[in-house]
């Protein structure tokens, strides 16, 4: 396995070139990719924007948004500088503390969760030991923000609007969190690093798609419905509750909850191509063309090529997923609350449960195809 | 001191600060809603602490258990819950509180002259760090495994308990009062406790 490129070590030793001390040259390094996630967050969280108003326009056949830039990519831009613009409304009664709280509540732990993301074999902020279960973990404290929405919003429709969306998203992280232990189970690590190593062997039939395709199937659903998206968008409902927990934001707080909501598609899209769909990993190996064509695999361009060509697949599967989200969105009708209840406890959770013990007899009966023993 | 020592003590200083500053707020505060979201806050920064003593594991177990269920589920109570009723005020009730700060600063007085006063044995097995995961699994299931399995045939009452106590399909003392005058259903109105 070649380490590919390491940003961090040519940075640091770049810096100890002018005479910095190791420890400085770390210490200036640490926030460039923070900073750097934080805005390729909001711009893939942007980009979503604008494909789903193209998208949802082609599925009604519209054009969309047009006049601005080409092909109307300058209206997420639009968007933002209108709700940055924007009077902040306080309505009468409510409780000013925790309805400003909240929004940060539910945006900061999704933007904490692309910690774990990674666009290549040193392309992450962090690669820790427990991986996905830090983003399962801090992903369930957005409930907490949206419940915190709904009760300082003095509006009944946002209380409703919050319980729904808490209970829609505590009922949905049990299928969740178990289908991603299946995969677990097969590449014997949290690490999102070492689960797309796994399935990194074979091109594209070592995806874990092939071996996981009913976890695969549950994750996409339970996903869907902890980003609210459309068949499952019951605390937004507008016909049944205005807006949810939402109703009463307006301005800045409002783009918090919305961005939010994007970058959690984002998000749950990425984590689908790191569990599922062999992350970085191209369909076919560059490892294998290299080597056809004599290329040694530790050659400098041929290492810039692999992790450029990582972060385009990572992307390119991301927004596959995206774009499959969005025509859901705009096709499918909405489920009714006790419909959503009871897919979620009734049908997955089950469905979940066999699938991994499924995966636990698999790994015994052929421990080569299914990671094996530790 | 380096820059990592630095960063730890002041993260440790800034999760006491926070940790003290929220529990107090949960005893506190009249406001039982703001009690339940600073309890979020209490284990938010508990789970810091733990990351401070390198155990991440624990830390994002905590996250998700305490702050992600527990709490979740005691501020559902509270919404759901909503019972309206004024307090009506009582004659001396500083007494009371005077007697339970008294009661209050007696324990921790007593909990820190413990903490100071035992001789702690530091262990001097290396920290686990990233390799946590696998030890605390082979604890659960060799020296650990009679709690382990106690604790998950304890959750499984619990888990049946709820059902039984949800699902309500036969009401012993309804089934003669009311003559069956609907389709062969379970009302509606049971599950929500209406006119019983």
């Amino acid at each position: 396995m070649n380490p590919g490129i390491d940003l961090q070590a040519s940075f640091v030793q770049a810096l100890e070139g002018f005479g910095l001390t190791a420890g400085a040259a770390k210490t200036v390094w640490i926030p460039l990719p923070m900073v750097l996630m934080v805005g390729a967050v909001t711009v893939l969280a942007l980009v979503s924007t604008w494909l789903e108003r193209k998208i949802s326009a082609a599925a009604q056949q519209r054009i969309g948004p047009e006049y601005a830039g080409p092909a109307g990519m300058l209206i997420p831009a639009a968007d933002v500088i209108k709700l940055l613009f924007k009077e902040e409304i306080l309505p009468a009664k409510t409780d000013p503390w925790l309805f400003a709280i909240a929004p940060m509540l539910v945006f900061i732990p999704i933007f904490l969760s692309y910690l774990i993301v990674p666009f290549g074999q040193n392309m992450i902020i962090t690669d820790i030991s427990i991986g996905v279960f830090l983003w399962i973990a801090i992903s369930s404290i957005a409930p907490i923000g949206l419940l915190m929405a709904g009760y300082a919003s003095n509006n009944k429709y946002s209380l409703l609007g919050g319980l729904r969306a808490a209970a829609q998203s505590i009922s949905y992280e049990i299928p969740l969190s178990l289908s991603v232990l299946a995969v677990v189970l097969m590449s014997n690590s949290l690490s999102t690093i070492d689960i797309v190593q796994g399935q990194a062997d074979y091109g594209i039939l070592g995806w874990n798609i092939w071996r996981q395709p009913i976890g695969f199937v549950i994750f996409w659903i339970a996903a869907l419905a902890e980003c609210e998206r459309l068949p499952f968008d019951l605390p937004e409902a507008e016909e049944e509750i205005v807006a949810g927990y939402q109703t009463e934001y307006s301005a800045v707080k409002f783009m918090l909850f919305y961005a939010g909501s994007y970058a959690n598609l984002v998000l749950s899209a990425l984590m689908v191509a790191v569990l599922y769909l062999g992350g970085w990993e191209s369909p076919i190996p560059v490892g294998l063309l290299a080597n056809l064509i004599g290329v040694s695999e530790d050659t400098a361009w041929l290492q810039v090529i692999t992790a450029s060509l990582g972060i385009v697949m990572m992307l390119f599967k991301a927004y596959l997923m995206i774009f499959i989200a969005i025509l859901l969105r705009w096709t499918v009708p909405r489920v009714r609350i006790d419909q959503l209840l009871d897919l979620g406890w009734k049908f997955l959770l089950p469905v979940s449960l066999v699938n991994l013990l499924l995966t636990a007899g698999l790994k015994l009966l052929f421990p080569v195809a299914f990671g094996g023993p530790v | 001191m380096n820059l990592a020592d630095g960063v730890q003590i002041v993260s440790f200083a800034l999760l006491a600060a926070m940790m003290l500053g929220t529990a107090l707020g949960v005893v506190l505060l009249d406001n039982i809603v703001y009690s339940a979201f600073l309890l979020a806050g209490v284990f938010i920064s508990i789970s810091g602490l733990y990351i401070l003593l390198n155990a991440g594991f624990v830390a994002a177990a905590q996250i998700l258990i305490y702050v992600g269920a527990v709490n979740v589920l005691i501020l559902f109570g509270i919404m759901l819950v909503n019972k309206r009723q004024d307090f009506v005020p009582v004659e001396k009730a500083w007494i009371g509180k005077a007697a339970t700060a008294l009661v209050c600063l007696g324990l921790f007085g007593l909990l820190g002259t413990m903490v100071v006063a035992t001789p702690w044995t530091l262990s001097s097995a290396p920290i686990a760090g990233d390799d946590a995961l696998v030890v605390i699994g082979k604890h659960f299931f060799s020296d650990f495994l009679l709690p382990f399995e106690l604790v998950s045939v304890l959750l499984l009452m619990a888990l049946i308990g709820a059902i039984v106590i949800a699902r309500r399909e036969y009401l012993p003392e309804e089934a003669d009062q009311n003559p069956q005058l609907t389709v062969p259903e379970r009302p509606r109105e049971l599950t929500t406790g209406g006119n019983r």
